[in-house]
């Protein structure tokens, strides 16, 4: 059975595109057939972080308008073949994206994916809405910090409101992510802690990634950070989100920095 | 007590006020979400039962709740066009 699961958040810049390309690829590294939709028409950034920026042809818009067949805007992963991308396009023309062409586009991929992964862009705007209008599953990304938190209990109550599942009365299940996590200051009380954020937000929590330099190295490279370097903090964060998702029982921790005995000596971080 | 919490936490303990603004400001937004609704919907519907007398400008209608401690007020704005009387008996005939 197709899943439809949208990476949202409201706030920008929490990590979103990193999230999609982090999750799917995890999964697609479990053997499932994914693929991820970037929905930022405009400010399309998913195909730069999964290394694929000069191979769009056609996008979304192309595929919603009939300019181009599903099967012409799909891109597959270099490194894994039971992954997807479709593109957003870069046009400045919003409205291009309608929800009956959506609808169709989801109908269809549904018969071909086990995960369908919706990108969303930041806001509450039309983007926004449509990315999560027919999702099964909600992955709400939010960091430790105030307005990330509002932003992600807004679009909680979107996702109970606007989505089509909320409309015929059924529930999307909603997890929280929580990114840029640094355990030694929210120890220090200088940042929310996990329980802070999980009794404002009233949801169950999906993982939690540590700050790290690994994901802005990966996306440096167009890679997700699963792929880039799987033994990695972040990396490791991810497949346990991904493993939660598939329904397995994974014991919730912030994994660590693995740091060698020279490096830990010199204070150096690992390269 | 508190000053001793503080020493041990250190000065930069900052999450709880962090978690206490979230938490007051998160309550009384989840409150006006409904209530937002509810306005859109008083407004489509005096709109159209204006509309069915007087030619307007849907611009033109706007309401406004300010909610006060005891007593809230619902405030609605109607700008109408001059002459729209002429209209109304002209309909009358």
């Amino acid at each position: 059975m197709a899943k439809v699961l949208v990476v949202t958040s409201g706030k920008g810049g929490v990590g979103k595109t990193t999230s999609t390309a982090a999750l799917g690829a995890a999964l697609a590294q479990m053997g499932e057939s994914v693929v991820v939709i970037d929905f930022d028409v405009g400010l399309r950034n998913l195909d730069l972080v999964m290394g694929a920026e000069r191979r769009v042809v056609f996008d979304l818009i192309n595929v919603v308008q009939g300019v181009a067949k599903l099967s012409q805007a799909l891109i597959r992963d270099k490194r894994l073949e039971n992954l997807w991308l479709l593109p957003a396009s870069q046009t400045r023309d919003k409205d291009a994206l309608t929800d009956e062409g959506i609808r169709g586009i989801i109908a269809d991929l549904k018969t071909k994916f086990d995960w369908i992964i919706c990108d969303s862009p930041a806001g509450i705007e039309r983007g926004a809405t449509l990315a999560m209008r027919y999702a099964d599953e909600a992955v709400i990304v939010t960091n430790p910090e105030v307005s990330s938190v509002r932003d992600s209990d807004r679009i909680i109550g979107m996702l109970d409101s606007k989505t089509v599942r909320a409309e015929k009365g059924e529930r999307v299940e909603k997890h929280v992510l929580i990114t840029r996590y640094d355990s030694g200051r929210a120890a220090r009380g200088e940042m929310l802690s996990i329980d802070d954020i999980l009794e404002i937000l009233a949801t169950p929590l999906l993982g939690i990634i540590p700050e790290s330099q690994d994901v802005l190295r990966a996306s440096n490279v167009g890679s997700p950070v699963t792929l880039n370097n799987a033994a990695s903090a972040p990396a490791r964060a991810y497949i346990d989100a991904a493993r939660r998702l598939m329904g397995e029982t994974v014991t919730m921790m912030v994994p660590v920095e693995r740091k060698g005995l020279m490096n830990r000596l010199l204070g150096r971080r690992a390269a | 007590m508190m000053n001793l919490l503080r020493i041990l936490r250190g000065r930069n303990a900052s999450a709880p006020v962090a978690r206490e603004r979230l938490q007051i400001l998160l309550a009384h937004e989840r409150g006006l979400r409904g209530q937002s609704d509810l306005l859109g919907l008083l407004r489509a519907e005096i709109l159209a039962v204006v509309s069915r007398h007087v030619v307007l400008d849907p611009d033109k209608v706007i309401v406004r709740m300010d909610r006060g401690k005891n007593v809230s007020t619902l405030e609605v704005d109607i700008e109408v066009p001059n002459g729209f009387e002429r209209s109304i008996a002209a309909a009358a005939i």
